[in-house]
């Protein structure tokens, strides 16, 4: 397609003004990190790192990111063993109510997450509670699997769909048994969706709100929840500013990551078209 | 059925157990039967085809002789020993797949030497071994290359050693000469003869091509709609044939039935005749004939082919291939001509 250098301009201004809209205000949560004073303010007066000192001694932020790490790991394993299984069962096999499942399975992603949260909520509170089961962590980390299946689950579907499954069948021929074409052959085929999956996955779970908010027992706090809670308290405001920046920094690594495996995956795609082309 | 002596001179101790049994052998996929009861004995070293069209169970009974579907009933014996529901890494059988299935992250070399590695052969040995297997294939140049970097003839080849390398009693081909155009066909059908005939290992060849079939193999099993037709040497095919679909399969033949036969034959059979069996001329002593009007006449390259219309049959036609030279070879359309074949080439086939 051809454009006209007008639409051209106007193109080129609509998506600088679109990324600004994006990225400005997230460098000014950066900027205002190492703004000495203690309310956010712009142009800023002085700088100073003593806001990162601060939120580097700061005890509750300690045990967020800890809490944020274990839950987000957690569920991010429950997903990978549970979403690969069903990507497994739901693309190799035909059965009765496949569809139903491959439905369910999406759905919690599509689904608000207040709903989400609320019948946990509910679930914990009318039925573990009274047998005095009392679950702590793991409340949110069943929470965040839910959605974080999804996640691992649509990325190995994906790929598990192109894979040639000719190749397995090859290794079988020449006397792999199934566990030596399952990991030499069958793994190494979806291993980038299943990473990127994982990345994903531990990302979404990493700054969740809304379901931790109802599955959370009081007084566990994840980061996303402690920011939430102090960004309010004039004092914690700064500390508030460097979290974020550093959270800014931490989560384009995954995102970074997930699609350059993904974007090895298409170069191999493009390979093999061109090979079934030639 | 008949079976004349083609096979490729075999061993004669090997004669004794076939290489290959099925009995009884059948698979539905739900409620699609794609093989029914199949009897069938595959000799020890023969070039053995499935010939049919798609969906005619051709493929099916290839996967369930590696091993990559089980079957609904019926068993397989390999060498005599019976292998109907072991996995296909337990059966000494190995494959070229219509793809190829080449390992795309691996070297020309690995992929030919990932099954002497998982049969736990030694690896002085085994770079002996793919080196003579590449020999074979006359590709030793392109050991370090990756499959994508290989033409499509030179990966078939390549797929070839890789399942030959392994020394199978049995090496099962699904279509792999389908993706290759006609000349490059043409040249590795020879090619696979040469080596199947050094090798001296039996060759299971699955196709649709019914002259692939015919030039390359000792005996063909003809397939329609999950059942053996016939089974027998391509000559019996060809000039014997005991179906009407077979008949019709294999290159194309005048299929005559009711009035025209009886007047041709004596017979209301339903009788084949090999168009190039016909000649343009008056019958002669032991011949058949009859006289028509040319209807269409094309140019084929290596002569001409005739379409008559008999006397006395409008509704009916009769194809002729005439070579060059030969009388008729350039007669046009309306022409009158008389047309006459050996009575032996009227063949009486069974109707479906």
């Amino acid at each position: 397609m051809r454009f006209s250098s007008l639409s051209k301009n106007t193109l080129r201004a609509l998506t600088a003004l679109i990324m600004a809209a994006v990225y400005v205000p997230l460098a000014l949560v950066i900027m205002n990190s190492f703004n000495a004073a203690t309310s956010s303010s712009f142009p800023v007066q002085e700088f100073s790192t003593k806001w990162w000192v601060a939120a580097w001694n700061n005890q509750g932020v300690r045990e967020a990111l800890w809490t944020s790490v274990k839950v987000a790991f957690w569920a991010t394993l429950i997903a990978l063993i549970l979403g690969s299984m069903v990507a497994f069962a739901l693309s190799r096999y035909r059965f009765f109510g496949r569809n139903t499942v491959n439905l369910l399975v999406v759905l919690p992603i599509a689904l608000p997450g207040i709903v989400t949260g609320v019948a946990f909520s509910n679930t914990f509170k009318n039925v573990f509670e009274p047998l005095s089961i009392n679950l702590g962590l793991f409340s949110i980390i069943v929470g965040h699997a839910t959605f974080c299946i999804v996640m691992v689950f649509n990325n190995v579907q994906a790929r598990l769909g192109q894979m040639n499954r000719g190749l397995e069948e090859a290794a079988m021929d020449m006397g792999a048994n199934v566990f030596r074409t399952f990991f030499q052959v069958t793994f190494p085929g979806f291993r980038a969706a299943f990473v990127a999956g994982a990345l994903l996955a531990f990302a979404l779970s990493f700054d969740e709100v809304v379901v931790t908010t109802f599955t959370a027992a009081p007084g566990t706090e994840t980061l996303p929840i402690w920011i939430y809670n102090n960004m309010a308290r004039p004092n914690q405001a700064p500390v508030v500013n460097v979290i974020a920046a550093v959270l800014i920094l931490v989560s384009m690594i995954p995102v970074y990551l997930s699609q350059r495996l993904t974007g090895a995956d298409q170069l191999e795609r493009k390979a093999a078209k061109q090979r079934k082309a030639a | 059925m008949t079976s004349s002596a083609t096979t490729a001179a075999p061993a004669p101790t090997a004669q004794a157990t076939p290489a290959i049994s099925l009995q009884g052998l059948g698979k539905s996929f739900g409620q699609v039967h794609a093989v029914h009861e199949l009897d069938l004995d595959i000799r020890q070293g023969e070039f053995f085809s499935l010939l049919g069209p798609s969906g005619s169970g051709k493929t099916t009974v290839l996967r369930l002789i590696a091993g990559f579907e089980l079957p609904t009933s019926g068993a397989i014996l390999l060498g005599g020993k019976d292998v109907t529901r072991s996995a296909p890494f337990e059966r000494n059988v190995n494959t070229v797949f219509q793809d190829y299935a080449l390992f795309p992250h691996l070297t020309v070399a690995k992929n030919v030497e990932y099954g002497l590695k998982l049969h736990g052969v030694p690896a002085a040995k085994r770079k002996a071994r793919v080196a003579a297997a590449l020999e074979m294939i006359r590709l030793p140049h392109v050991a370090d290359r990756l499959p994508s970097q290989l033409s499509g003839g030179q990966r078939q080849r390549v797929a070839l050693a890789r399942a030959l390398v392994l020394r199978p009693e049995v090496l099962l081909l699904d279509e792999p000469l389908g993706a290759l155009d006609k000349q490059l066909r043409e040249q590795m059908q020879i090619e696979l003869k040469q080596i199947q005939r050094e090798v001296g290992i039996t060759f299971v060849f699955v196709t649709h091509d019914q002259e692939e079939a015919l030039t390359l193999s000792d005996r063909v099993a003809v397939f329609n709609e999950g059942k053996i037709q016939q089974v027998g040497s391509p000559e019996d095919l060809y000039q014997r044939p005991a179906t009407e679909f077979v008949a019709g399969f294999l290159g194309s033949t005048n299929l005559i039935d009711g009035a025209l036969a009886a007047a041709l034959t004596g017979t209301e059979q339903l009788v084949s005749l090999r168009p190039e069996r016909v000649r343009v001329g008056a019958p002669a002593e032991g011949e058949a004939g009859i006289a028509g009007v040319v209807a269409e006449s094309v140019f084929t390259g290596p002569g001409r082919r005739l379409l008559v219309t008999p006397d006395g049959f409008p509704e009916h036609s009769l194809l002729a291939e005439v070579p060059h030279g030969a009388p008729g070879s350039s007669a046009a359309r309306g022409e009158r001509l008389e047309l006459a074949w050996p009575r032996e080439a009227a063949y009486a086939v069974p109707r479906d």
